[in-house]
Formats: C-alpha cells, structure tokens, sequence
C-alpha cells in the first residue's frame, strides 16, 4: 500500500471496457484492478446506446471516470473502430491503456498499440510497478518479468491472476467523449454465441474437465452429470475440441482459455505442456485416469489411476449423498 | 487497390487473383520443455520447428491457390541464418516464393512483434499483396499480437482467430473464434487474417518436393538494410522457470479421492 502512495500512482490508467450479455465482463473488473496498481481508473465504454452500460461500468469499485463514446459502428466491438476510438482518447494524458486477456482485448489492444507506436504487454499476471509487468512464455513454462520503455502502455490482463473488482460501491463521474468516425473497412456480420445454462468456464469455481480418454461426444454426458451437482463448467483438451466432441469454447490450455478454479477435476486428460499451461494455477487439482504414467499426475494433488468410465459415475453418485 | 484482375480469357473461375504472403517462425517444437539458466532461456540444441499455427497459416493460403484464388503464395521469415530452413518447408508445402530478413545471432526469441510488423509494413509496401496470413500466436513468447500490429500500422482490416475464410467478390468473410462462440465479420482488401488451430490440418511436405524446394532461390536480405529501429521495447529484467507445485499424492479408489477432496480439501 505505501509503496503504490508512493512511487507508482503517478499513471493515469484507461481501462477498455467489454460487455457480455448486458454486464460488465469479468475479464474488465480484474482489469480495473490490474488498473488501481498504478493509478487511477477511467473506463472507455463505447456502443450505440452506452448510457445503460457506462452507469454499470461507473458502480463498479475503484473505477473514478467513465468516458462515454456513441456510435453503431462501437456496437460489436470490431478492432478497426475501437482503435482509433483510443487513440483519440489515449492524448488525454493516459499513461496506460489495459483491457482483459479475452478475444476483444487480445484483438482490440496491440492494433491500438500500432496507432501509437507502443509494444503492446501481453496476458501480464503480475505488476510490479507502472511499468514492469510479469508474464508467462512457452505455454506457461517461462516466467519473464519485462521492462517496457513506451511512454504509454499497451497490455491485455490475465483475468485468473487478478482480483476481479466488486460490481458496486463506485461512484464514478460519467463523461461523454466525440465518436471518432466509421472506419468501414470491415462488417460485423453475426455472432453464434453456444447457449449454455451451465457455469461460465473462466469464472467457474470448480471445472470438470473431459480428455481424449473419454472416447466419443456421447461419453461427455457422464462429465455433465458429475458436473452438476457440483455447480461445475465442463471445459475440454485440444484434443477433444479437434476430434469434434465438442465446441471449441470449451478448450483450455496456452491457445484456449485460462482457468483459475478452486477444484479442477481432470477426466482422461494425459496433462501435455499446452493444456496445463491453461489450468495450473486451480488451487486443487485432481485426476482420474488410468494411464500411471500420464504426466498429469505430477501436477495434480489427488491422482487416482482406475478407468474414468467406473470412477467418474461412482464419484458422481457419492457427491449427491 | 492492390487487386489485380486477369483478363477473362484466363480464369473461368474467379476474376479475383491474389498475391498472398504468409509469415513463418522458427521456434523450439512445440512438444519440447524449455529449460531457465542464468537468467536466460535455453535454446541450443533444442528440435526447432515451424510454429504450428504458421503451418495452418502456410496451409490456408496454399489452399487458395489451389482454389484459383491465389496466383502467387510468397513465405516471409525473420531470423537467423537457421532460420531459411522454415522457408525450405514452407516452400516444399507450396509457397511459390519466400524471402528471409536475416537477423544476427543472439537473442533466442528474435524480434520484438512491433519489429516484426514494422519490416512487414515495409514488405507490404514494396510487394503488395492483397492478404496476409498469420499464426495467431507463436508458442515460444506467446504474444499474440504481429497480426493486430501489422494491420494496425497497415490501417487494413484484421481477421484475428480464423477458423473459416472465405473470399468472394473482392471481400473476405471470416469465422473468428470467440470466447462464448463464433463470429462472423467482413473484410475489405487488402486484410491481415490471423490463423487459429481450427482453421485448417496442415499437409505434410512431400519427399519430391522438399527435393524441390531446396533448389528454389530465397531472396535474402538484411535486417539492417530495411531501415527498421529494431531495439526492444521490453527489456527483459528477469527470467525463471515458474514455482513447482507441492507433489500430490495417488489415492487408491474412489472412495479415497472423495474422502480427500471432501475431507481435507474441503472443495467437494
């Protein structure tokens, strides 16, 4: 606390914000709070009717100023409309300009950084100040603590690594800013966003997770029972997702999404580099399988070697008790 | 702009050729674990392969060739002298052409992506093309961010994460891949298009035309002859090899496994 009164609250931070389904993605709130590390937090909140949003986003803690941008062309977040959008706002004295680690960020983030000459920062896990930032290399292997040089900085924030910020006691002012005007260069056309009831994967506290050991689509239905009594997501290897049994959004790992659960539960999964690089930070970690020498039962803390087709329906049945 | 047309006595089938250039790494294979010493990652003597979403990458454009959408695929490396052996791969897949920017030895993970997209701008300019694919991400420094770089000092449309390009009447249709689903955007020419692991399964280059492909020329050029600042922007203070988890212990039965994650874990 004393050092960030110190030395670092010399930034002056911008947070993009990015919205799914009508609320703040929690992806921004662990930005906001990457965000307070070294200054205070304006969020940049831009669409065709952004009112309802940017009062969302001003209730959220620690945000001090909402900019408002309107325009249709905000409305599905493409790239080449958001980054001259901050650009535009950037000149305003911002030294750093930070969005989650999320399909927007990782798009929207180091075009704008293009814009301005910066070397964007990318899925940081850890500040150290306002401008020295942690982050993993080769699928999660290497950890690099970086030094950027530009005088405003570019970074997309692991949203498992951080705190997300509580959705209400801010009060922040609300301002609106001049839409930057339609680039046209590019079409939102459609979003085919896979309906699912269950626990969102990247926020869940418990993910049941289903390997190339589970053999077909069908068998996944015994991954979804024990799912719900335990009010887990069920997330998938790459393998899986390539074999076709199921949607790509479930995939975690270095190219998939990253998982920071309380209890991750590994069914059939071997544990190769790229998919724990996804999943290593759950607090609890346990695999069913019956290969003793996957390499996953080195990183779990409950290994249990039996055949996922016995074990997984017993362990379902002694969790309803 | 840069869209060339050929007479319609040559082409029954599109009137929209493209000149189509790919960007390849060379990187430590993905199925290696790297090692930290002395504050630095160690490399020598690893398997080195094409990053593998630059293979999708060399896949999708020879694909449209082959489609008659391209009449030219042109594969741009940056790195060192070892690094003209990716071209050699990519060129045996069926890249027409390629050119390597040589770096001098040294620091592992070459460039910076603002370099690398800086001496594609340049490229861009001088030759052209109507599309440029990339990998999404190479899997040693895990950015993630040439494609949106380039596109960004380009000013072109981008068309990150594909799973599904299609091209048609001068505009490009692409699937990206979203964190709650897909979604679909058109693109105006010329774009950057960033490959994701879905987009494509990569060929295997055929004996003869490895054979081949060796005797095809690379225009090689240097680094410093591209006027390009290409100094880092992030000094790399420190670099470890992450904490190892506590070893975790194998229970015998089910039974076990939930006593342990009800009773001691408490997370069951």
């Amino acid at each position: 606390m004393l050092r960030r009164t110190l030395s670092a609250m010399a930034g002056k931070v911008l947070v993009v914000a990015e919205m799914h389904n009508g609320k703040v993605s929690p992806a921004t709130l662990a930005a906001v709070t990457a965000g307070m590390k070294v200054g205070p937090v304006t969020a940049l909140v831009a669409g065709k009717d952004a009112t309802k949003t940017a009062a969302d986003v001003a209730k959220v803690k620690g945000v001090e100023n909402v900019l408002v941008a309107k325009g249709d062309h905000y409305e599905n977040g493409l790239p080449e409309e958001y980054a001259p959008l901050i650009a535009s706002v950037v000149k305003d004295g911002y030294t750093h300009v930070f969005a989650g680690t999320s399909a927007f960020g990782k798009n929207v983030i180091p075009r704008a950084a293009a814009k301005a000459d910066a070397m964007p920062i990318s899925d940081v896990t850890e500040v150290k100040d306002d401008s020295t930032f942690v982050r993993l290399m080769y699928a999660g292997n290497v950890v690099c603590t970086v030094r950027s040089l530009d005088p405003v900085k570019y970074a997309t924030i692991r949203s498992t690594s951080f705190e997300r910020a509580p959705l209400d006691g801010g009060s922040a002012q609300t301002k609106e800013v001049e839409a930057t005007k339609a680039e046209g260069k590019s079409k939102w056309i459609e979003d085919t966003v896979a309906s699912s009831e269950k626990p969102d994967l990247q926020t869940a506290a418990n993910v049941v997770v289903g390997g190339r050991g589970l053999k077909n689509a069908e068998n996944f239905k015994i991954l979804n029972e024990l799912a719900e009594p335990l009010k887990a997501a069920v997330g998938a290897t790459r393998a899986v997702v390539d074999a076709g049994y199921c949607p790509n959004e479930m995939q975690i790992g270095q190219t998939g999404k990253t998982v920071a659960p309380n209890f991750y539960l590994g069914c059939g999964v071997s544990g190769a580099i790229q998919h724990v690089a996804g999943m290593k930070d759950a607090k609890v970690i346990a695999v069913i399988n019956n290969d003793a020498d996957a390499p996953f039962f080195q990183v779990a803390d409950y290994g249990l070697v039996e055949d996922l087709f016995v074990a997984v329906p017993k362990l379902t049945s002694l969790v309803k008790k | 702009m840069f869209v060339r047309t050929i007479p319609s006595h040559f082409t029954t089938t599109s009137p929209l050729w493209m000149r189509v250039m790919v960007g390849v790494k060379r990187v430590v294979d993905y199925t290696v674990k790297v090692r930290v010493k002395d504050n630095k990652v160690q490399c020598d003597g690893l398997k080195m392969s094409v990053n593998p979403f630059d293979e999708i990458a060399i896949e999708e454009a020879i694909q449209m060739r082959e489609k008659k959408l391209a009449d030219e695929v042109i594969a741009v490396t940056i790195g060192n002298k070892k690094a003209e052996e990716v071209l050699r791969t990519a060129m045996a897949l069926g890249c027409d052409k390629a050119i390597h920017i040589v770096t001098p030895d040294g620091e592992a993970e070459g460039l910076e992506p603002l370099v690398v997209a800086k001496i594609f701008q340049k490229l861009h300019e001088e030759i052209k093309p109507d599309m440029w694919i990339l990998g999404k991400q190479a899997v040693d420094d895990d950015l993630g961010n040439t494609p949106q770089l380039l596109a960004g000092l380009l000013e072109i449309p981008q068309g990150t994460f594909a799973s599904k390009v299609e091209v048609s009447d001068g505009k490009v249709k692409v699937t990206r891949e979203i964190d709650a689903g897909h979604q679909v955007v058109e693109l105006q020419l010329p774009c950057v298009i960033a490959a994701d692991l879905r987009l494509n399964t990569p060929r295997f280059p055929k004996l003869p035309n490895i054979m081949k492909a060796r005797k095809k020329p690379i225009d090689s050029r240097d680094v410093s002859s591209l006027g390009v600042d290409t100094k880092p922007r992030l000094v790399r203070e420190a670099v470890m090899e992450p904490p190892l988890r506590k070893a975790g212990i194998k229970v015998k039965s089910v039974e076990d496994l939930y006593d342990k994650l009800h009773n001691e874990a408490k997370v069951i």
